[in-house]
């Protein structure tokens, strides 16, 4: 057989010696398989991607997220600077509706208009609270350094763990656990407050990447450990890996940076315009405004969609997609939906290919996969509004 | 009956001049849970090494290579309705396809159980 690894993977590979997490001892205790993601050992999973999808699906998920960047923008003692005005040059955010405890969706484009990450940034009293991607977050510090006065702090929060707790059951584990000044009832979907769990101080928002109700939860990283027994210690809550979490995201139609969009890929035909806000559409004054404009006026020759396969057979990531014989488009994520028991992709296709419903071929190695475009997400989301 | 084993994880059982491959139980725990298996056409010639059949998983797809060269006899029909039997039964009803053999002596090659078992503790 060939190499038994996950060929997505390889790309997030740095060629170091991987790092290890607050709870990489934790893991292995808990028979997690571990695998170098993002220059970090990771469990890949548990007791299988299957049975740990579809447990999220049904009761709630586990998730060591600590590989994501979280970082803290503040003001430098003593000097008055506009933190908002500061950020929003940095990025296409609108920082005057959005209130403290509120998370938001964001990008860091590039001055092409070519998306350097896709990242969370919530309001704190003291500032902005963001979380990045783990693949790409040296490179985002750097950016935003460069974008950010003198006068901004830009701290990242390396002592931090975040946990992800997922799935139709996350509310009742962790209301058991979670005490502060606001009841958890009182997090809706993006919103966020200060709490304590088992003791330990913890930031929790109602948010994740698997299309459930959920939370993240960034927590001390020497704490994580004890965070971590205490929430799989409820009846709900098992450990699940990154590839359950792979597959959940995919069935939510939620793209994965690095594979879905890059430096190569524009907000708007990434379908990620939402990411932008909208008086930054028409205002401008960050990295990229151009082409947003451009491409809101003009539209995109390509787009993002969402493909469905019949059959089993899976297409994978750098499958090419077709029209009869022409090829339209690449596949850039896919794999078989465990909670639909059928092949699901996301894909650019030229946008004359790109209506929902749409007929289309994937070359498998010369064979042809029947596969039609269908809105995403392929699977419903669940978030607590 | 005699069973052989490769280093990339197959399994061959050679009764005269016809064997049953396989993916040994190691490689179906490495996979994970399999969604689908294609299988080689029935008449179909084939050299030692090449790619005969695919095994996908819910996140990957992996090449599966024939030990032997040789005409592919059939395929296992049940893998079309339930692939998880490689994951279940991976060294018996999970059995991928059957050939005849062309060059029997390409078996020397190959391990035996004592020696395949050793290998995958080195892994």
């Amino acid at each position: 057989m060939s190499e038994l690894v996950n060929p997505q993977d390889d790309q997030d590979l740095e060629p170091i010696e991987p790092l290890l997490l607050p709870l990489d001892a934790w893991h292995r205790a808990q028979g997690g398989r571990m695998v170098e993601f993002a220059g970090y050992m990771m469990p890949v999973q548990y007791e299988g991607i299957m049975a740990e999808h579809l447990w999220t699906r049904e009761s709630a998920g586990l998730f060591d997220v600590s590989h994501m960047g979280q970082l803290c923008i503040c003001p430098a003692e003593d000097t008055p600077v506009d933190l908002d005005a500061a950020l929003e040059a940095a990025l296409p955010i609108d920082l005057s509706t959005l209130k403290t405890g509120s998370v938001r969706y964001s990008l860091l484009l590039d001055e092409e208009g070519g998306i350097l990450d896709d990242l969370m940034v919530t309001r704190w009293n003291t500032g902005f609270y963001l979380v990045v991607n783990g693949a790409t977050k040296w490179d985002d510090i750097g950016s935003l350094r460069e974008l950010l006065p003198d006068e901004v702090t830009l701290n990242h929060l390396d002592e931090s763990a975040l946990l992800a707790l997922q799935g139709p059951r996350a509310f009742a584990a962790l209301d058991r656990h979670a005490r502060g000044d606001t009841p958890l009832s009182a997090l809706t979907f993006m919103k966020g407050a200060s709490f304590t769990l088992g003791g330990v101080d913890a930031w929790i928002s109602r948010s994740g990447y698997t299309g459930e109700d959920g939370f993240e939860i960034s927590i001390p990283g020497e704490a994580a450990a004890q965070v971590a027994d205490l929430l799989c210690g409820e009846p709900e809550v098992k450990p699940i890996g990154l590839g359950a979490r792979d597959s959940l995201r995919l069935e939510a139609g939620l793209p994965l940076y690095g594979h879905d969009m890059s430096p190569d890929h524009g907000a708007v035909e990434a379908g990620l315009i939402f990411g932008v806000n909208k008086r930054r559409r028409s205002e401008g004054g960050f990295p990229g405004a151009e082409r947003v404009q451009r491409d809101l006026a003009q539209g995109t020759a390509r787009k993002r969609i969402g493909l469905s396969l019949d059959g089993r057979q899976a297409a994978r990531e750098g499958a090419k997609v077709l029209a009869g014989d022409t090829e339209v488009g690449v596949v850039t994520s896919g794999g078989f939906s465990p909670s639909l028991q059928h092949p699901i992709a996301m894909a650019y296709v030229d946008a004359a290919h790109a209506a929902d419903g749409t007929a289309l071929s994937i070359d498998i190695r010369g064979k042809r996969l029947d596969a039609k475009v269908v809105p995403m997400p392929f699977v419903q989301h669940r978030y607590h509004r | 009956m005699t069973r052989y084993f490769t280093e990339d994880h197959e399994w061959i059982e050679v009764e005269g001049d016809t064997g049953t491959v396989g993916i040994t139980d190691y490689a179906q725990g490495q996979l994970g849970d399999i969604t689908f298996v294609e299988l080689p056409d029935a008449g179909a010639t084939v050299a030692k090494g090449d790619s005969v059949s695919v095994v996908d998983s819910v996140k990957a797809a992996s090449d599966v290579y024939t030990p032997v060269s040789g005409t592919v006899a059939d395929a296992n029909a049940a893998l079309a309705d339930e692939p998880e039997l490689v994951n279940t039964d991976a060294e018996k009803g999970g059995w991928l396809f059957r050939i005849t053999l062309s060059d029997p002596a390409e078996l020397e090659g190959l391990m035996d159980e004592t020696a395949y078992k050793a290998f995958v503790e080195t892994l």
